[in-house]
């Protein structure tokens, strides 16, 4: 079974703040990682492989600076990997990222299913799976806790759906999203690192994708906006106390007793 | 089309590192005195406000024409297990009527399932002007084919100017479908919501792992679509006097054909749901030992809460993930929260800034926590926390 994994690069740090008075971001530190939810995703992928056959590959979308992540996946076991990258991408939102990556994936070999994780750490969303579902035309299932069976061209899939476990089957090719932490990711291999080859690595731009016209990338292809950032917040009207343990302790429960919490 | 626009002319060393230092992605770069911005650039324009003047020019051409007026309605989606209505959806409603006031639109709220027409009556006595129903059969589990086939539908039957989406699991997997078929936007997780008056849904939410608010717009297109987690709202109370109604919509057969086969649904467990709680008290990591997990679990106990924490306490084994609070954990809106030893990252105050009452201990002056606080208190949790168990036992004086 061939699978595709997508995978991104994400800041090593969330520590990231506005400058109350220049309004520019203040960023600590540039080192990035491989996204941590995808690590599930490949760990799956491998476990799959490894069970039925097949091999595994993965797409990243992201600055040149992202074949990073997408070695780091060949390190654990992927065959090869491609970088979807163009100036033109940038500032894709949600629609424009599945987009793109969904004309990405047209460009790969074919692959019976695509696993991607739960969501990024950086932004947050968990939306780009199902939107590149949609845009391939493919059925997709979420919050994937584990793959049951592999029969006959259909995946028997459990499912993490809010108040219950639910257990269902749908055709191949299909693409699923994993559920955090539903495995314990393998390491990078050194001997991988050692026998890595530069030609599994790919990068691929806006030319080599059959829709070629730039307006639904990037900026001009996402339909949200950002107006907009701005620091959090914060409470003008709070009351602060100070002093012993003893007289904090009786601020408390003073504050406690006032609004009915104790008797 | 709209892009970046550098004039290499206006370029000299200095500007160049100038924009280069501005840039929060590493977007920019220089050779040979030439600037070249790559695709980590996520459009911020901060180098076009920040930099130096002239030297980036975003540059915009032709506007899509929309008319908004053809899409009217504030539409949310009703999360329900077998026609029990999710509350988040309710709060949706809440917050739907409030936007609506600005734009005179209707309410809707939209019901897949089967045989939920009662169920979907309910959702009258909270304000919706029009509940749309589809009440099939083959709609009785959650397929995505279906589902997304019916809001589709909808969508396309009734233009809706703004659709509001639980982030429950089942929302998060069917709102980016709908969307992405619609070739719509999609905000998840907003946590303020404003109209404008020209019905532009205001979109804000936590960017960048939480530490910066982001405000968004979908300007050019409609239905404008976002996700909102359980508790960030409040809960509005039933109106006594409704008139809304009910309108069932329908499906051709092939739109109800399913590639997808449910196998089996097993309920899960009742467990402890600390978004649900009333009452909190929460740990972080000026907890110094184990041992005082207990003092917060008493403390819990005694006011008749619940026990919750930070990640790092789910990190280190002394709570359950369940009892996390924040952006990788619950959102919690309870009447009391009392937080202790918790300096307060972004990331979990957005998990719990909009309860009712907070009461932060801790240590340090300036920590975080005390910008949402509601009081701080500046002290010692391990003096502060065994005195006041004491007291509320009424084993120590008071001072009342």
């Amino acid at each position: 079974m061939d699978i595709i994994v997508c995978i991104k690069q994400v800041p090593g740090t969330t520590n990231v703040e506005v400058d109350p008075l220049t309004g520019v971001l203040i960023r600590d530190g540039v080192e990035s990682k491989l996204n941590p939810y995808d690590l599930f995703a490949l760990e799956l992928a491998m476990q799959l492989n490894a069970a039925d056959g097949g091999q595994t590959s993965v797409i990243s979308m992201g600055p040149p600076q992202a074949g990073a992540v997408v070695r780091e996946a060949i390190f654990m076991g992927a065959v090869g990997g491609k970088v979807v990258s163009d100036r033109r991408f940038a500032g894709a939102d949600v629609l424009a990222t599945s987009y793109t990556l969904s004309q990405g994936l047209r460009k790969m070999a074919d692959f019976d299913l695509l696993i991607c994780g739960k969501q990024t750490t950086d932004g947050d969303t968990g939306q780009v799976g199902a939107e590149i579902a949609e845009f391939l035309g493919l059925p997709h299932i979420g919050n994937v806790l584990a793959v049951e069976e592999i029969k006959n061209r259909e995946i028997v899939v459990k499912v993490n759906l809010d108040s219950s476990i639910v257990r269902q089957k749908l055709p191949l090719p299909c693409l699923i999203c994993t559920d955090g932490d539903i495995n314990t990711p393998r390491l990078p291999s050194y001997r991988r690192k050692k026998e890595f080859n530069e030609a599994s690595l790919v990068f691929i731009s806006l030319e080599d994708f059959d829709d070629k016209d730039e307006s639904h990338y990037g900026l001009s292809g996402s339909p949200t906006q950002v107006e907009r950032i701005f620091p959090p917040e914060k409470n003008q009207e709070k009351q602060m106390f100070h002093g012993s343990g003893t007289e904090l302790a009786a601020n408390v429960y003073a504050l406690l007793h006032e609004q009915k919490f104790v008797d | 089309m709209a892009y970046f626009k550098i004039n290499q002319e206006l370029i000299d060393p200095e500007k160049a590192a100038l924009l280069k230092d501005i840039c929060p992605f590493s977007a920019i770069s220089s050779e040979n005195g030439r600037l070249e911005i790559s695709a980590a650039c996520k459009m911020c324009k901060l180098c076009i406000k920040k930099g130096p003047q002239g030297v980036i020019e975003l540059v915009e051409d032709e506007e899509i024409t929309l008319n908004k007026d053809e899409w009217r309605g504030i539409a949310v989606f009703t999360e329900h297990n077998k026609g029990e209505i999710h509350n988040v959806t309710l709060e949706l409603i809440g917050k739907a009527r409030e936007l609506a006031l600005v734009t005179g639109h209707p309410v809707y709220a939209l019901m897949l399932g089967s045989d939920i027409k009662e169920a979907a009556a309910k959702l009258l006595h909270y304000g919706a002007d029009k509940v749309f129903v589809y009440d099939y059969p083959e709609l009785a589990d959650f397929k995505i084919d279906l589902y997304t086939n019916a809001f589709s539908d909808f969508i396309n039957k009734v233009k809706p100017s703004s659709i509001m989406v639980g982030a429950t699991n089942l929302g998060r997997t069917l709102a980016p479908r709908v969307a992405a078929r619609q070739r719509t936007g999609l905000t998840a997780d907003c946590t303020r919501l404003e109209m404008k008056e020209n019905s532009d849904l205001v979109q804000i939410r936590p960017a960048f792992g939480g530490n910066i608010m982001a405000q968004i717009v979908t300007p050019k297109h409609r239905p404008q679509f976002c996700t909102v987690r359980y508790k960030v709202f409040s809960t509005p109370a039933p109106l006594e006097h409704f008139n809304g109604e009910l309108v069932l919509l329908e499906l051709l057969p092939e739109q109800l054909q399913s590639v997808y086969e449910i196998l089996s649904i097993e309920e899960k467990p009742r467990e402890v749901d600390i978004s649900e709680a009333e009452i909190i008290v929460a740990a972080g990591r000026g907890l110094k030992s184990k041992d005082d997990v207990a003092l917060i679990e008493e403390l819990a106990k005694l006011l008749g809460g619940v026990s919750a924490c930070t990640r790092p306490l789910v990190e280190n084994g002394w709570f359950d993930p369940k009892r996390q609070i924040g952006l990788s954990g619950r959102t919690v809106k309870p009447k009391l929260i009392i937080t202790v030893g918790i300096s307060g990252s972004v990331q979990f105050v957005a998990g719990m800034r909009n309860s009712d009452c907070i009461i932060a201990i801790n240590e340090a002056e300036n920590a975080p926590i005390f910008d949402v606080a509601h009081y701080g208190i500046c002290g010692d949790l391990n003096e502060i926390i065994p005195q006041l168990l004491e007291m509320i036992r009424g084993e120590q004086e008071h001072g009342l």
